[in-house]
């Protein structure tokens, strides 16, 4: 009883952490345009904290730079299990315009694992809101495998 | 006693990773640090290693919220190297994009700056009703941020008169918007006390920091690049440089409202006299040996792009002063013996490029003892 209700929390209430790491601004944006009125992502139960301790999913967007790379994984680290990573953005991915430049410290999934890849730059809320119900579904795979 | 209160360094609900060490004694700022750097990608450095043309698409990616202002201001000063002159419906093009871009990034600001207010009403409607603002720069460009507009000798897209019809329909839509958000500021007794003087930066020490923008222009300093030095298609543009005196929160507010109005005003002009011909030259010389320098008046302040040319197709040094670079040096005397509480607003009011402190760690200095607490909890505080 408790597991049914537990696995129905899990998909129905993924509250997500916002971590700009070296990015320009443009992911930012897009991922706040996608949580206000008209696209609304809030009606798959996304709510955003401020506080890795409270979120299941890790939104990162960003090229992770010298200075970010010891703290994101300090952050990872101090997420509860399960938890998900939400790579955001071409920068996330594989640094796009930033990759050759010295502050660049290698693509995120070398940093930490990740779970869903929403490439763009920046990508529309409506991509915000694809990647996260693949990511919904990959979490009732996971669940109904265990 | 006093304690130093650290915010961030990278912080998760910041928009960007800073670092703020506030002293406090009780509920009042007495001193304080910053420290920034973490979101350094090496742009000047990148800026040399890639050609002329890959810069723009470089230089838009400085900032995603203002991005034509750098990648018109990195054009211009490229153009003044190559002694060009683009077109004139190129010119006025830009102006188009520059503006509906200064829309945008105010009304993202207002947004931002109620939420730190608490008021979240106010800013989920004007986050809903920038949508409009959107989408006249997704049917202008084709995308909604970065927008890839402008080149070396022009812009990459044209206007039809349907985008033209398009957007007057929209801009109808933006004027009731930005008369909500008048009747908001003006008549709202619980926001008007929370930045009426409050942030106080006077005129003589403004300009003694070399502020920038609404900041400056808040502060009773009369200074608009735009005016000042037209650059695209701004001489031929009638608008007014709004000015306020007390330099508080509220006339930073008040300067970024009106500028929303004269945006619109610039909007509807320059749809109104767009010159037929090219949209962009169709030869390009080779860039002169020499330097160059261009400044635009970006939604923060002046922006300014300083290239150095060897004669190859790279630049040889590109340096870049963003306007948040000189406004946050005036933050410290601003917060200096205002209260905790209202550090956010004070923050947001220059409108730099992270706007948000979600959670801070108070450091009792006499125990060293650590406790964490929510923004939240800290806008509560004030009451007690």
């Amino acid at each position: 009883m408790l597991d049914t209700l537990r696995k129905f929390a899990r998909k129905k209430s993924p509250w997500i952490m916002h971590l700009p790491c070296g990015g320009c601004n443009g992911c930012d944006i897009e991922v706040v345009a996608a949580l206000t009125p008209k696209y609304d992502a809030e009606r798959f139960g996304v709510l955003q904290r401020g506080t890795p301790r409270h979120a299941d999913i890790l939104m990162v967007t960003g090229i992770v730079t010298a200075q970010v790379k010891d703290r994101l994984k300090r952050i990872y680290d101090l997420t509860p299990d399960p938890k998900y990573v939400f790579a955001f953005g071409s920068c996330a991915i594989d640094g796009d315009i930033f990759n050759e430049g010295y502050a660049f410290k290698g693509p995120l999934d070398q940093v930490i694992p990740v779970d869903i890849y929403v490439p763009g730059c920046p990508p529309r809320p409506e991509a915000l809101i694809d990647g996260l119900v693949k990511l919904l579904n990959k979490i009732d795979l996971k669940q109904s495998i265990e | 006693m006093s304690e130093v209160i650290p915010i961030g360094p990278f912080h998760p609900a910041l928009k960007e990773a800073a670092h703020f060490e506030l002293e406090v004694e009780g509920e009042k700022v007495v001193g304080g640090d910053f420290k920034f750097g973490y979101m350094h990608r090496g742009i000047e450095d990148l800026a040399t290693k890639k050609s002329y043309h890959s810069n723009i698409f470089l230089a838009e990616r400085v900032c995603g919220i203002c991005n034509t202002v750098h990648s018109t201001c990195y054009t211009q000063t490229v153009e003044a190297l190559m002694n060009l002159d683009p077109p004139q419906r190129a010119k006025y093009i830009r102006t188009i994009v520059f503006e509906t871009e200064r829309l945008a990034s105010h009304l993202l600001w207002f947004g931002v700056g109620m939420h730190e207010l608490g008021y979240d009403t106010a800013y989920m409607y004007l986050w809903r009703e920038r949508e409009h603002v959107m989408e006249i720069m997704e049917r202008l460009c084709g995308k909604r941020v970065n927008l890839g507009i402008n080149t070396l000798g022009g812009v990459r897209r044209d206007i039809s008169p349907e985008i033209i019809d398009f957007i007057n329909g929209k801009l109808d839509i933006v004027d009731k918007v930005i008369e909500k958000t008048g009747k908001i500021i003006n008549e709202d007794r619980i926001l008007k006390s929370r930045v009426k003087n409050i942030g106080i930066l006077p005129k003589d020490e403004a300009k003694k920091l070399c502020v920038v923008g609404p900041t400056a222009r808040g502060s009773g300093i009369d200074i608009d690049v735009r005016r000042d030095e037209p650059y695209a298609a701004y001489s031929k543009m009638d608008f007014q440089v709004p000015l306020e005196e007390s330099g508080d929160i509220l006339s930073r507010v008040l300067v970024r409202f009106k500028e929303l109005i004269e945006s619109t005003k610039i909007i509807r002009q320059s749809i109104k006299d767009l010159p037929r011909g090219p949209i962009s030259l169709e030869e390009l010389p080779f860039p002169n040996k020499g330097e160059a320098f261009g400044r635009v008046e970006g939604h923060r302040g002046e922006l300014v792009y300083y290239i150095k040319s060897n004669g190859t197709n790279r630049p040889e040094r590109v340096k870049i002063r963003t306007p948040s670079v000189v406004n946050n040096s005036s933050l410290l005397y601003m917060m200096l013996g205002e209260k905790l509480a209202d550090v956010p607003i004070i923050i947001a009011s220059i409108d730099p490029c992270f706007s948000c402190t979600d959670r801070v760690t108070i450091v009792e200095n006499k125990s060293n003892s650590r406790k964490t607490v929510l923004l939240s909890q800290l806008k509560r505080r004030r009451n007690n």
